[in-house]
């Protein structure tokens, strides 16, 4: 999963195989956002070939410290959503009834 | 509201373009607003309201959250989401007029009712197939002559048997011990009526078929969805009374429901705007110079209409609660990946 240059921590590119736009946006519209990070972007090499490369430069921390930051807020976000989600479908249903 | 703080909320929709339509939400890039990606803050912004459920379909709003995050929900939905659908078809017999190569698609299509959580993906390979991840049916149809039809009838359905062949004769066949765990209402066709074939005397079908797990990416017959999509709330202001003609001549140029004219104590009629939830946006306002400089055209940038119809396997709301899960679980697998580097 893991390619890009020595040395320098703070530049990565990451190889997210099998995975698109649907992980790649997502991630870039959380990590764009942190106050450390010089630049943020996804692109899909080709259209055919099943991978995303993602790619982070940051103006301090590593950006495998980065990336692991963004995985763990999409993933509480969409954690979030899901019990927001379930709680509100549970008052229309008992509301309904 | 200041011209930042509107540019910020609203796209706003002009005569001949529309404006504000990315608003730059980098830390630094507007001054006087915070934009650092803060979990807990965004959290706390984030609502949910279910406005409509109905059989398949479902609508509900996701408010303050970035347009990746719904566009993702969306996409796992219509394309990694898994569904039942049938992949493998063994003609024994096709006497029909149908092409086995198109008749065989067309079975492909059929919605199952199977719940695709309780089973597992078919190995590569493996011809044969598991109670774990198989439905297997069988289509024998013979069309014949009705002796019993009266002698004056020519209509198709007196005069032939089987003359049309609908989904309803798809009959499951339990592998191991499927017919334990599941009935035939369970795994069957969502629709009964769907016609597969037509046939006339003397044409048969013979057919074995085998539904097994995908994904909408291998193949749309896969996708759990009908469709799944999202608009961005529509909101309209009148920034003076109109009235009188005007006041028709403005409802009239948006989808009906969104304006309403009333009368007022004084006996004019008022226009005044109802419900621009269901606007389709259109700019038929703008071709009635008149009326300009009355209304304002907006849509509010993070609030989402969601809508989730369902093919019928899964109810909606299980399926977007799926769909969350997925994201959750994508995180979580390169997180895990992480931690070993």
């Amino acid at each position: 999963m893991l390619a890009g240059d020595k040395g320098n921590e703070k530049c990565r590119t990451f190889v997210f195989h099998n995975e698109d736009h649907t992980l790649g946006n997502a991630l870039r519209s959380i990590i764009g956002r942190y106050p450390d990070v010089e630049l943020c972007a996804y692109s899909m090499p080709h259209p055919s070939e099943p991978k995303m490369l993602f790619r982070i430069q940051t103006f301090g921390p590593p950006a495998v410290e980065v990336l692991r930051r963004g995985l763990s807020d999409l993933q509480a976000l969409s954690d979030h959503t899901l019990k927001v989600f379930e709680v509100f479908f549970q008052c229309v249903v008992s509301y309904n009834i | 509201m200041d011209p930042i703080s509107e540019s910020r909320r609203r796209i706003s929709i002009k005569e001949h373009a529309l404006a504000n339509v990315s608003s730059p939400n980098y830390p630094g890039s507007c001054a006087g607003y915070d934009d650092t990606f803060d979990i807990k803050s965004v959290i706390e912004k984030l609502k949910v309201n279910i406005k409509r459920l109905e059989g398949n379909e479902m609508e509900f709003d996701l408010i303050g959250v970035e347009p990746a995050i719904p566009n993702a929900f969306r996409r796992i939905l219509l394309v990694e989401l898994p569904s039942m659908a049938i992949e493998k078809v063994f003609i024994y017999n096709n006497t029909s007029v149908i092409q086995d190569e198109v008749l065989a698609h067309r079975l492909g299509l059929v919605p199952l009712k199977a719940d695709p959580r309780l089973f597992e993906y078919r190995q590569e390979g493996d011809e044969e197939g598991t109670e774990q991840d198989t439905l297997e049916f069988e289509l024998k149809v013979t069309c014949a002559n009705n002796k019993a039809a009266a002698k004056d009838s020519s209509a198709l359905k007196d005069i032939y048997v089987n003359h049309k062949v609908f989904s309803d004769s798809l009959k499951w066949v339990p592998i191991g011990n499927q017919g334990d765990v599941y009935t035939e209402d369970d795994v069957g066709p969502v629709h009964k009526d769907i016609l597969l074939n037509c046939l006339r005397p003397g044409h048969k079908l013979d057919i074995k078929l085998h539904a097994v797990k995908g994904i909408g990416r291998d193949h749309a017959k896969f996708s759990p969805v009908a469709t799944a999509y999202y608009r961005i709330l529509p909101e309209i202001t009148l920034t003076r009374e109109v009235e009188g003609e005007a006041a028709d001549r403005l409802q009239s140029c948006f989808t009906p429901g969104v304006i309403k004219v009333s009368e007022t104590k004084d006996g004019r009629k008022v226009a005044k705007v109802e419900d621009a939830r269901y606007d389709m946006c259109s700019r038929n306002v703008f071709k009635h110079k008149d009326l300009i400089d009355a209304v304002k055209l907006d849509r509010v940038r993070d609030h989402f209409i969601f809508t989730v119809e369902s093919v019928g396997a899964l109810p909606p709301d299980v399926l977007f609660i799926e769909a969350v899960k997925v994201l959750k679980g994508k995180c979580a697998r390169f997180l895990e990946e992480l931690s070993t580097i």
